[in-house]
């Protein structure tokens, strides 16, 4: 559903690169999140999935469609709760609504709420029912609490069946009962319409639930696998290997019985232990490697393993 | 493309919307032209009214109207930055509307609240006895409108490289200003000095303007001594500078989105 191959940002005037080559791919129906600290690159890599930022280099697909060749058609296969909400304060619950529902063009445009088609005031009153706000529906955003933006958002967001849900720190600046209640709400939606779910957040214990976790720090990769897999990863330092010839190096890792990995683009990662130094290993191997990489856990990481272990203690 | 008209309107019909639930906004929006109109329009045509020829105060009458109606689409079309601080342009701008029709739709949006502001400055002007007939009234509803559409299309291209709702209002004023005089909101200009004349005819007010000024004097014995020239040739270059601040301001502001 989601395919990135080498994916570079860097912004004009900076030193560095905000996202530094990264590629995942994430399946029909997955529940991925994107993991890391503030400053990471998250907001980065949503922001050019999105279209909404030209991305340096590498090629992203999403849905079967290009970003930058074909970005209408993206746009239309995607819902995105960003970061910041995005309502008009100034306009009703329903009229952020039917905004969105008319650039989307599933109605045709009428002067007020009476006038538009009946089956979309059947749905309005569906999401308003969902949402416990059936009163409010017409009271100006204003009014809302942040929870209930939030959730007001990603209703709007899925009202044109989007194939993938896109959802930037959703969680920000609520308070934890809010989280939780938008939490338990989003899980019952993805549950509902099985849409595809990309998250980011800086929160561990929210990529608990997802299929697939991504920890990027610094613009790079640095654990990719299920929930569990992370969690061991980001205390262990390893080697990442790539050779030309992926089978025999395989083979050969085999025969050494050196325990090995698959790593992110079929790349191949080797954990260290303390009676095998990366340099023994390194020996040992015959096979031409093309890469060679050491890892080795990096306050970032011990910050994010921390937050971890927090988390894991409070269950 | 038929998806996209419900969304030109959508979003047309947001700023209208917003403008009705502001009476404030109404209210200051006609005080300015109301003063500009009675006080200067007033004095003029008691000072000099009849050492110039014609009556000064529909003069400034028209001169006001298109300018108004010009500079409040213009600036109106800030509200495009407003949107990207509070972080709304996110929602426009990920939908698959073309862009073209996002930055249209604001621009019809703003003309209807400039058009507000229009009618508000010809029943005054009415009050206080300019002349406007019927025909008038009839023929000045195009000439609104194509005051406004340039007015807006301007503003897009003057804020497709502003970040902030102040810098852009630091550089509006600095930008009508010597519009003012240039294209001859309340001082004639038939003739000028070469130096003025360049600029002047660079002026994309002057048009409305001038086309505002064929609807009010069709006919009338001062036609020559107001106008500069035919509806037909202001509409042509009002057009083609339409389409042309359309085309590259969209371009601008789309690209300054993206390309950070």
């Amino acid at each position: 559903m989601i395919e990135v191959r080498d994916l570079v940002k860097r912004y004009r005037k900076a030193e560095v690169n905000a996202v530094d080559s990264i590629s995942f791919a994430v399946s029909p129906g997955e529940f991925f999140v994107l993991l890391g600290p503030n400053g990471a690159g998250k907001t980065t890599t949503i922001s050019i999935l999105t279209t909404t930022l030209s991305p340096s280099s590498g090629a992203v697909r999403i849905a079967g469609h290009d970003i930058v060749q074909d970005s209408s058609a993206v746009r239309r296969n995607v819902g995105i709760i960003f970061q910041k909400p995005s309502l008009d304060q100034n306009l009703t619950a329903e009229e952020n609504v039917r905004f969105h529902a008319l650039l989307y063009g599933l109605y045709p445009w009428r002067p007020s709420y009476r006038l538009m088609p009946r089956d979309y005031r059947e749905r309005v009153n569906e999401l308003a029912e969902v949402l416990g706000i059936q009163k409010e529906m017409f009271k100006p955003i204003k009014t809302f609490s942040g929870g209930m933006k939030r959730k007001l958002e990603i209703v709007r967001s899925l009202i044109h069946r989007p194939r993938v849900l896109f959802l930037d720190e959703p969680t920000t600046g609520l308070d934890p009962e809010a989280r939780r209640g938008l939490w338990e709400y989003l899980g019952e939606m993805r549950k509902r319409s099985g849409t595809t779910t990309f998250l980011t957040t800086h929160y561990l214990e929210e990529a608990e639930d997802a299929d697939t976790v991504c920890v990027l720090n610094k613009g790079r990769i640095v654990s990719y696998g299920t929930p569990a897999a992370v969690k061991s990863d980001l205390v262990e330092d390893y080697l990442v290997f790539d050779a030309e010839d992926r089978a025999a190096l395989a083979l050969e890792l085999q025969q050494l019985a050196i325990s090995s990995v698959p790593f992110e683009g079929g790349q191949t990662k080797v954990p260290l232990h303390p009676g095998r130094t990366a340099h023994q290993i390194l020996r040992s191997i015959h096979t031409p490697l093309t890469v060679i990489q050491t890892h080795t856990p990096t306050l970032e990481d011990a910050y994010l393993e921390i937050l971890g272990r927090e988390a894991g203690a409070t269950e | 493309m038929t998806s996209d008209i419900g969304a030109i309107l959508a979003i047309a019909n947001r700023d209208f919307v917003k403008l009705l639930r502001d009476p404030m906004r109404i209210v200051t929006s006609f005080v300015f032209p109301i003063f500009f109109v009675g006080l200067l329009g007033g004095s003029l045509q008691a000072n000099l009214g009849d050492s110039v020829g014609y009556n000064f105060l529909t003069f400034t009458f028209t001169g006001i109207i298109a300018q108004t109606l010009f500079q409040s689409s213009a600036q109106g079309l800030i509200s495009l930055v407003d949107d990207r601080e509070s972080d709304f342009s996110q929602e426009m701008f990920v939908s698959p509307v073309s862009r073209y029709s996002i930055i249209f739709g604001k621009i019809l949006g703003e003309t209807l609240v400039a058009l507000v502001q229009g009618l508000a400055i010809v029943l005054f002007g009415l009050v206080i006895g300019v002349p406007i007939t019927l025909p008038i009234l009839v023929a000045l509803i195009p000439a609104s409108l194509a005051a406004c559409l340039l007015g807006g299309a301007f503003g897009v291209l003057i804020l497709a490289n502003l970040g902030s709702r102040r810098a852009a209002e630091q550089v509006f004023t600095f930008i009508f200003f010597p519009q003012f005089f240039l294209a001859g909101v309340f001082s004639p200009i038939q003739v000028l000095p070469w130096y003025l004349e360049i600029p002047s005819r660079l002026s994309p007010l002057r048009y409305a303007v001038d086309l505002m000024r064929n609807v009010f004097y069709a006919g009338s014995p001062e036609y020559p001594k107001v106008v500069l020239a035919s509806p037909a040739f202001n509409l042509a270059i009002m057009a083609a500078l339409f389409t042309g601040f359309m085309v590259v301001g969209t371009f601008l502001f789309v690209r300054g989105e993206r390309n950070r």
